[in-house]
């Protein structure tokens, strides 16, 4: 391929992920509100178009209108650029992300991901390590008791479950031999005993591991369980005290994207990416492994939801004793036993 | 094309150093320091060091800029004052400084033609891996030793002083007596 | 392709920054960062290096570099907070008795 029908292909990869992420972001606030007000036994929202599904238009109208309020004593360099940092990172890792095998486009194979990089699990992990920042900036500038408690239990939160978040997946690896991730999703093709399929969750054993990389990821987008940084009944709303209008658009975009991140990962780590039953006319093929992927991707989110609805929230000290000295040291036996098997079995 | 890619990254690199010097909130040092890591790892990256990249961004980028920045932030550090320079170090310094900058032009000028072939040493992670766990064995346990004594060190240090009461005792007595 | 000795120029010029922040600056936090910076430059020409003689073990010995910044960055934050519980200031030039 030329260097021109590449980059002329990536622009075009770019444009429509991010526009789909966006989109997406929009709706899964739209999903929360209606599934965990169905747990509440109310109704969602359901007046703005049929069943509610103009509530994000709306939504985004209100954030564009509203008064986009800068209190004087904030510290405004790093008041106005911490959203855009934790907006940046957060749809920054869709970049290594694959939807599915490669399409055929005007006789081009052009694979379904912006860049296969041969790191691409540290990439999503490095990119995820710099999402702290956006948090602990934007407590600290705001000038605020509650805003800077908020980011200090965040920034340490997060850091501690990146920890278990990362040895969670070092079992995949051990599994796949490789870090990147269309690599690891090819490795997890066929099927073992007739019909289950050879994800990573079944075949590789590492069902405790994803239940580890779940908890952890909870912790990482300060999602309940985990979200005392920004609980409303505890700091006022924690490190976005101070931000109204786009820019606490911004960091809610950033959370929900991230959201979407982890999910991708798990996905394609433990329930084998984009593979699924197969058949079809060939332009069913091609599409058909997209659908699976978004299909578990949806599965996860609702995941997400439902816990977020049901759960109450961890204390601060609880949350930081389970990360290290629960998490950590099982994921790190995860990783032993995985690798003894894998060490034994060749 | 890689020219062009180390010299943009290069200035960047610079420009970030530069202004770590010239800014006086530790914060806005600090963040001038994250993008000169940054850059640092797109350099790593043209040099073919794929791993050494990553685990720049993740560990130096990720973890340790994390942990200067909530310092700035527990400790509230303010704007640098103004602290007495000395005339000595303005007189010994620049004439110094365009010395390294004469030596600096001049190697360019009079450089090797060997240029660092990018791709031909592939520091991937799998040959890396094997290093360090046939050859470098050693060396990684003594530093997972060092990082254990690190963590030590950190939390006796940095921990609050244990606040005894005083007169509990009595105080407790005269309680009784009542 | 790019001549090594840019790649040193580079790294020589960010070491310069780090020893020139170590000795101007008088907030111990900048100092610090300073450190980390010249740690960084040589890291860099460890790489460079590592890459003209085709020894992988320049880019295993960054990997220890950074492994020991952390370990030291890590004690000399606590350090630097116990000296600020202490004497409540973080300007080392305030910091210059031994008795409070």
């Amino acid at each position: 391929m030329t260097f021109w029908v590449y980059t002329l292909a990536a622009v075009i990869k770019i444009a429509l992920m991010v526009f789909v992420l966006l989109t997406a972001v929009a709706y899964i606030v739209w999903l929360e509100r209606k599934v965990v007000g169905r747990i509440q036994n109310r109704w969602g929202p359901t007046r703005v178009g049929p069943f509610g599904l103009l509530q994000p238009a709306a939504d985004g109208l209100k954030f564009i209108v509203k008064e986009d309020l800068t209190p004087p004593h904030v510290y405004k360099p790093l008041f106005i650029a911490a959203p855009i940092i934790a907006v940046v990172f957060a749809l920054t890792s869709i970049a290594v992300i694959p939807f599915g095998n490669s399409i055929r486009v005007l006789g081009y194979d052009i694979p379904l991901q912006i860049t296969d990089v041969n790191t691409g699990l540290l990439v999503v992990l490095g990119i995820t390590s710099m999402g702290v920042y956006g948090i602990a900036l934007a407590g600290w500038s705001s000038n605020n008791k509650y805003s800077m408690l908020g980011a200090l239990r965040a920034s340490a939160q997060m850091i501690s479950y990146e920890i278990s978040l990362g040895l969670s997946l070092i079992g995949v690896l051990v599994l796949a031999g490789t870090f990147s991730l269309r690599g690891i999703v090819e490795a997890q093709q066929g099927h073992f005993w007739g019909f289950i399929p050879n994800w990573n969750i079944f075949h590789g054993g590492q069902f405790v591991a994803f239940f580890i990389y779940l908890t952890s990821a909870y912790a990482e987008t300060n999602r309940i369980p985990f979200d005392l940084p920004e609980a409303e009944t505890e700091l006022v709303a924690g490190y976005h005290t101070e931000y109204s209008s786009m820019k606490f658009a911004m960091f809610f975009m950033a959370e929900y994207a991230n959201m979407v991140t982890v999910s991708c990962v798990a996905t394609l780590l433990f329930l084998g990416g984009w593979n699924g039953p197969i058949g079809g006319p060939p332009i069913v093929q091609t599409i058909l492994p997209v659908f699976w992927f978004f299909l578990k991707i949806f599965v996860f989110i609702f995941i997400y939801i439902w816990v977020r609805g049901t759960m109450p929230r961890f204390r601060y000290d609880q949350l930081m004793a389970f990360g290290w000295k629960f998490l950590l040291p099982l994921a790190l036996a995860n990783l032993i036993i995985t690798a003894f098997v894998v060490a034994v079995r060749a | 094309m890689h020219l062009a890619l180390f010299l943009i990254f290069g200035v960047v690199c610079v420009a970030g150093a530069v202004n770590l010097l010239i800014q006086t909130h530790p914060i806005q040092s600090a963040l001038s320091l994250i993008v000169v890591m940054a850059s640092l790892a797109v350099e790593y990256l043209l040099l073919g060091a794929e791993f050494v990249a990553a685990v720049q961004v993740i560990v130096y980028a990720g973890a340790i800029m994390v942990l200067f920045v909530f310092v700035i932030m527990l400790l509230n550090a303010g704007e640098e004052e103004h602290s007495q320079g000395s005339h000595i170090a303005l007189l010994l310094g620049l004439p110094s400084l365009m010395l390294v900058g004469v030596l600096l032009t001049w190697s360019v000028m009079h450089q090797s033609t060997d240029s660092v072939r990018i791709g031909s040493l592939y520091g991937d992670p799998k040959t890396i891996g094997k290093l360090l766990f046939s050859q470098y064995l050693l060396p990684f346990e003594i530093t997972s030793l060092l990082i254990l004594i690190a963590i030590m060190g950190a939390v006796v240090l940095a921990s609050k002083p244990e606040v005894t009461p005083v007169g509990l005792d009595s105080g407790l007595a005269s309680g009784k007596e009542n | 392709m790019v001549p090594l000795s840019y790649y040193l120029i580079l790294s020589a010029i960010l070491f310069a920054c780090g020893i020139i922040g170590f000795l101007m600056k008088r907030n111990i936090i900048t100092i610090f960062m300073s450190i980390e910076l010249m740690l960084n430059g040589v890291n860099l020409s460890f790489v460079a290096f590592a890459s003209q003689w085709h020894a992988l073990s320049g880019q295993i010995f960054v990997f220890f570099v950074m492994v020991v910044a952390a370990a030291e960055s890590a004690v000399g934050l606590a350090i630097i907070i116990a000296v600020y519980r202490t004497r409540d200031t973080l300007n080392v030039d305030r910091v210059d008795l031994l008795k409070l």
